[in-house]
């Protein structure tokens, strides 16, 4: 069991990234402990997107993007010549700011999209895998009568948890959530951090979040990243979330969450 | 500029939390002087008084409240508002304590004191101003006054464990004189408790600054005749 989460830990390791000339981030170190839910959180610009990024190589598919450090998955080091971007995207899925489901396709093509983009055909089982995926994004009572519809029809929150249900149907050991609430409701806020709660107990979540009061609510442990002087995003501090929100040890995260700057 | 409403709202917080400190010092020592005097009316009064105290320590709470709903404080700050819900309880029982003198001081009666008060008056005075001092350490965030003042607790203690020996000799002397020794009793030992509490704020203060639960160890029973 304890070698099963070890699998989904994730370890940075002096992690330098940008696009062109722009340093992004620079000299990240950080361990992400395996089933818990990390939130980066800091200003604007701090390069916490660019940081996710980099955990399932989406940050290398834009153009002048370059990298230096690693990034282990479970000990690997996922830029090694023998990794599969596609597959390692699979272990890492990714939730977007906005909700992003196909609009062309319908609530169960949505889910199983994933799986098509891996080439894994129709597997057998296939309903039965769009059911569970769909229970464990906490959706499938709203949606089990209309699988076949516009994934586009649904509400914003439910299209939110619909991309999180296409992110789990191919079973990954990550999940990466880029600012996933900032276009939702409270209630349906709270829905994705009820979700969040529950799925880190089979999958270790990294949260992006603006709001303070979010990381603070869902996370388990949090890093703060803010620019340096030449704006680059460096990580100040990282440590259980209890402890940075009651009582950081840098000043500079004290400044940030009260509110001080940023 | 950055959030001048919160940092208005905390500090007016604050402010409020020295003023019903102030309520309390004066109900420490106005205790002890219509003791002093035997004036029923006085007690009476401050009897009266102690629902300022109680709506003030009620005001403070709701004001908290409200920032920690509206403004989602975090780190110093929340540790900030956490330490003064503690103090304002503290506060209200403090104030509890001289109203409880007031209430002994009326239930006797016409009966005269025992005998002329002087140690009382000093348990009272020392009591206050450490009171006075804890406040001043958590507005100062001043770590080193807020480990300092719980130690003159003993002085306290002192006093207290004086007094009960010598109403212990009066008792000895004149059995029939139990009853207006041990209403002289209970006044010392409400300002005992009143000093003991001190040190709770004195932790909180701490707790402010550093974030850090300590114990400050100046909630020692007077001797063996701790009640």
């Amino acid at each position: 069991m304890r070698d099963a989460n070890e699998s989904r830990a994730i370890q940075i390791e002096e992690l330098t990234a940008g696009f062109g000339s722009f340093t992004a981030v620079r000299q990240v170190s950080l361990r992400i402990p395996p089933n818990k839910i990390t939130a980066i959180i800091g200003p604007s610009g701090s390069g916490k997107s660019t940081l996710v990024r980099c955990l399932n190589r989406l940050h290398e598919e834009v153009r002048g993007a370059w990298m230096q450090g690693r990034v282990r998955l479970g000990g690997h080091d996922i830029f090694a010549t023998d990794v599969d971007p596609v597959q390692l995207r699979r272990r890492v899925g990714m939730v977007f700011q906005r909700p992003n489901p196909f609009p062309t396709m319908s609530v169960a093509e949505n889910v199983v999209a994933g799986l098509r983009l891996n080439r894994w055909g129709r597997p057998a089982g296939l309903d039965d895998r769009i059911e569970e995926s769909l229970r464990r994004a906490a959706l499938w009572e709203q949606v089990k009568d209309k699988l076949h519809v516009s994934g586009a029809s649904l509400s914003g929150g439910q299209q939110q948890r619909l991309c999180i249900a296409r992110a789990l149907a191919v079973e990954p050991d990550v999940l990466l959530m880029d600012e996933p609430c900032s276009a939702l409701d409270p209630v349906a806020t709270f829905k994705i951090e009820e979700l969040m709660k529950e799925l880190a107990e089979d999958i270790t979540i990294v949260i992006v979040t603006h709001n303070m009061q979010q990381a603070a609510r869902v996370s388990d442990y949090t890093a703060f990243l803010m620019m340096g002087e030449d704006r680059a995003g460096e990580l100040v501090e990282f440590g259980p979330t209890d402890r940075i929100f009651t009582n950081p040890s840098d000043k500079r995260t004290e400044d940030y969450i009260t509110g001080r700057f940023g | 500029m950055v959030r001048q409403t919160f940092e208005q709202a905390l500090q007016q917080i604050q402010d409020e939390l020295l003023v019903l400190g102030s309520l309390v010092e004066n109900a420490i020592i106005e205790s002890v002087n219509v003791l002093k005097n035997r004036d029923v009316e006085g007690a009476r009064r401050l009897i009266a008084g102690d629902q300022q105290i109680n709506e003030k320590r009620f005001a403070i709470e709701t004001a908290c409240l409200n920032l920690i709903a509206t403004q989602q404080p975090m780190a110093g700050d929340l540790r900030t508002i956490a330490a003064v819900l503690e103090i304002v309880t503290e506060l209200e029982r403090m104030g509890d304590y001289a109203k409880g003198i007031a209430r002994i001081n009326i239930m006797m009666g016409e009966e005269p004191l025992l005998k002329p008060l002087v140690d009382i008056p000093r348990m009272a005075e020392k009591a206050r101003d450490m009171l006075h001092r804890a406040l001043d350490a958590f507005i100062r965030r001043d770590v080193a006054l807020a480990r300092a003042i719980p130690t003159e607790d003993d002085e306290v203690d002192g006093l207290y464990n004086q007094i009960y020996r010598e109403l212990l000799t009066f008792i000895m002397a004149d059995p029939r004189s139990i009853d207006r020794a041990t209403h002289l009793l209970w006044v010392a030992h409400n300002l005992e408790r009143t000093a003991d509490r001190v040190t709770n704020i004195c932790e909180r203060v701490i707790f402010t600054v550093s974030g850090q639960m300590v114990e400050l160890d100046g909630d020692t029973q007077p001797g063996q005749y701790g009640c």
